[in-house]
């Protein structure tokens, strides 16, 4: 009834090809891309923001690279808090060297050298698969968090080993720093968050994205019709790598505005978007939307029933929210391994149906 | 003999034990993977689970208090007795038995024929419900495990270990510090691999153990029982866990770093390989020596300490480089 493809005929090829050929599809993707961008930069106030907007855009941006190297290039990855620090570190480095340029190109920068040292540490991936290469990107991990900890050129010599955002802007305004306005840093992250999404949507259709399917269903079979496995892991690390490097510069200068990397990028946050993308769904766009809102939403939403409405202890809630969490992921493991992603792709094929399903 | 040298060998003894606690967590996670392809990264947070809940039993706390008080309003906080140490750790075994069977029956049944990196990490989701659950049973505050197996002797010793101290004194003419903690781990850990291999070779239930390792199918056709295997499994992974968490719990307290010792397995593990038992052991071994002699000789004066957060990972990411399956792990061999 409301999802149908009836009379819409595709002339071209090109119109038959685009991301959303269905045109209910793309007129309610064109309205969301509208109201994100005119309407939500006027009503939204700081809370909105901090609280779940700007989480939720920069996690999705994580969560969008960590999906290109799990869900479609296979390679399970735990190191994506330290490739998080490198962004955030090198977006630090090139805004306090080269004050005068545009925040958008710190961003992009960072994201980078991110892509550098994700294809320096994703070389092992040629030998090592499975466990052993999710093991192996440990290394990386607690690597990179013990060099930004321990060598002071990174964090400038400052005292407390703290890094901290100084004000820049872009086109004028500011987006770093106390000062910035909520509907400035949101749109700055916004406009990350939509082009890491088409040029990541864009990729996965191509022949790079075939490819990095092709390895991840069997690399050895893909190997042998003429994959280069080399060009196509170590492609996926790097493209990988850029998106969560950009994540972690926003993550650092526009959300937190301080960091101390043992705290923000820790193991934690590797396992953070990692789940985001299994709850979300392996192998899906849309999937690392879905799974970076329900997680961030999780606990905002578990805060507020249960400190606010029933006057439980913080801790206790904090605790809750481990046991959702964990049981949420075995549960969506047992019911539906293939995330949210699949949920709505159910739910639009039931829709295309009704009222009439047989 | 150059002091160094003396410094060095002290270093390397004192690597050795840590390597043996180690080995101790691997090993959990080795017998669930022989056994069922899982790899279990909920390995550690079960000796954080083990060790939180005897604890609790020997305080006689009782369980979900802080939940039932914000609950009920009630002012509940412990049952008023002492239980003794022997009967504590009975009960608590009991408790991880159930355990694993809650796993296999909620979980895993669900799970049969999936991809293992699916099984990977929903031993993820259920390390993360494990760690909330321990900590909304006997609350997340730091808890000091002090075991007397016999009322007031028996216990678990603590401190320097005066004998050889004084030894190496005659010898070097320096005294060696050992922890007497670690020394026991090291005793119990030989034991409970000598019992391990015992139990895997001469029972009836360590044999379907080791056919279910080697070929679902077949044992299945013989008549061995799966589920019935896998839960026995899994409680054998408790009962590490437990000893595990004893140890690591005597050593730095029961608290939620206890369940970060399972990251220090998995560079153990790959060194070793994940199906091997004696891997498991020279696998710790190795990493123990060699993260403690790499920050005495490099790690602390050059590079400005506590390189032992990452030289686990990266030995065994060089290592796996030229041997991808470790030291003893059967051969990888892939077929399309």
């Amino acid at each position: 009834m409301f999802y149908r493809e009836a009379g819409d005929f595709h002339t071209t090829y090109t119109s038959d090809s685009q991301t959303f050929p269905i045109k209910f599809d793309r007129y309610r993707y064109y309205v969301v891309l509208a109201f994100a961008f005119l309407v939500v930069p006027f009503i939204i106030n700081d809370y909105w923001a901090n609280a779940i907007m700007l989480p939720f855009l920069i996690y999705a941006i994580a969560a969008i690279g960590l999906n290109i190297l799990t869900g479609y290039c296979g390679q399970v990855s735990l190191g994506t808090g330290g490739f998080m620090a490198v962004g955030a570190y090198a977006c630090y480095k090139l805004m306090t060297a080269f004050p005068e340029v545009s925040m958008f190109v710190h961003v992009l920068l960072a994201g980078g050298v991110t892509a550098l040292v994700g294809v320096l540490f994703g070389l092992p991936s040629l030998r090592i698969k499975g466990f052993y290469l999710a093991v192996a990107t440990l290394a990386a991990q607690f690597f990179l968090l013990w060099l930004f900890n321990k060598v002071p050129w990174f964090y400038n010599y400052s005292a407390s080993g703290q890094i901290n955002a100084p004000e820049r802007t872009v086109f004028g305004f500011e987006v770093t720093g106390p000062n910035a306005a909520a509907s400035t840093t949101y749109l700055f992250c916004l406009v990350f968050c939509v082009i890491s999404a088409l040029v990541a949507r864009n990729l996965t259709r191509g022949t790079v994205g075939r490819s990095w399917m092709a390895i991840r269903d069997m690399d050895i079979a893909a190997e042998i019709i003429g994959v280069n496995p080399l060009r196509a892991k170590l492609s996926a690390f790097a493209v990988s790598s850029f998106f969560v490097g950009v994540s972690g510069a926003l993550f650092f200068s526009i959300y937190l505005g301080a960091v101390e990397v043992g705290e923000a990028f820790s193991i934690q946050k590797s396992f953070l978007v990692l789940f985001m993308v299994i709850i979300g769904g392996l192998g899906s766009i849309f999937g690392s939307f879905a799974g970076a809102a329900f997680l961030v939403l999780l606990p905002v939403a578990l805060k507020v029933l249960g400190v606010d409405l029933l006057g439980w202890p913080t801790d206790i809630v904090a605790h809750f929210q481990l046991v959702i969490v964990g049981a949420l992921i075995i549960f969506f493991l047992i019911v539906e391994p293939h995330g949210l992603a699949q949920l709505w792709r159910l739910a639009k094929e039931k829709l295309r149906l009704w009222p009439f399903p047989h | 003999m150059s002091e160094q040298f003396v410094f060095a060998l002290e270093v390397t003894l004192n690597g050795l034990m840590a390597g043996v606690l180690y080995a101790l967590v691997a090993l959990g996670f080795v017998l669930i993977y022989k056994a069922s392809g899982i790899f279990n990264f909920a390995q550690g947070v079960m000796a954080l689970f083990a060790a939180m809940t005897l604890v609790g039993i020997m305080d006689g706390q009782v369980p979900f208090s802080h939940l039932i008080n914000a609950i009920f309003g009630t002012d509940l906080h412990y049952f008023g007795w002492n239980v003794p140490a022997l009967l504590a750790i009975a009960l608590t075994v009991c408790v991880m038995v159930l355990l694993a069977w809650c796993v296999q029956r909620f979980v895993f049944r669900h799970l049969v024929g999936q991809e293992p990196i699916i099984l990977f990490m929903a031993t993820i989701g259920l390390a993360y419900f494990l760690e909330g659950v321990a900590d909304l049973m006997w609350g997340s505050e730091i808890k000091t495990l002090n075991i007397c197996l016999f009322g007031e002797s028996g216990c678990l010793p603590q401190g320097i270990n005066e004998t050889i101290d004084a030894v190496t004194y005659e010898w070097f003419g320096y005294g060696f510090f050992i922890d007497n903690l670690d020394i026991t781990a090291t005793i119990v850990a030989a034991i409970l691999v000598v019992a391990l291999i015992a139990f895997s070779q001469y029972t009836k239930q360590g044999r379907a153990l080791r056919a279910v390792a080697d070929d679902h199918q077949a044992a299945l056709s013989v008549g061995i029982s799966l589920n019935f295997i896998w839960v026995l499994v899994w409680s054998l992974a408790g009962f590490v866990a437990l000893v595990a968490g004893i140890m690591w719990g005597a050593k730095s307290g029961v608290q939620f770093s206890l369940s970060l010792i399972a990251l220090k397995a998995l560079p153990v593990l790959m060194l070793g390989g994940f199906t091997s038992i004696p891997g498991a052991i020279v696998g710790g071994l190795i990493i123990g020596v060699g993260e403690k002699l790499f920050e005495f000789a490099i790690g602390a004066p050059f590079l400005g300490g506590a390189t032992e957060n990452w030289f686990a990972y990266v030995l065994a990411l060089v290592f796996l480089v030229f041997r991808p399956q470790g030291l003893f792990g059967e051969k990888i061999i892939e077929r399309v």
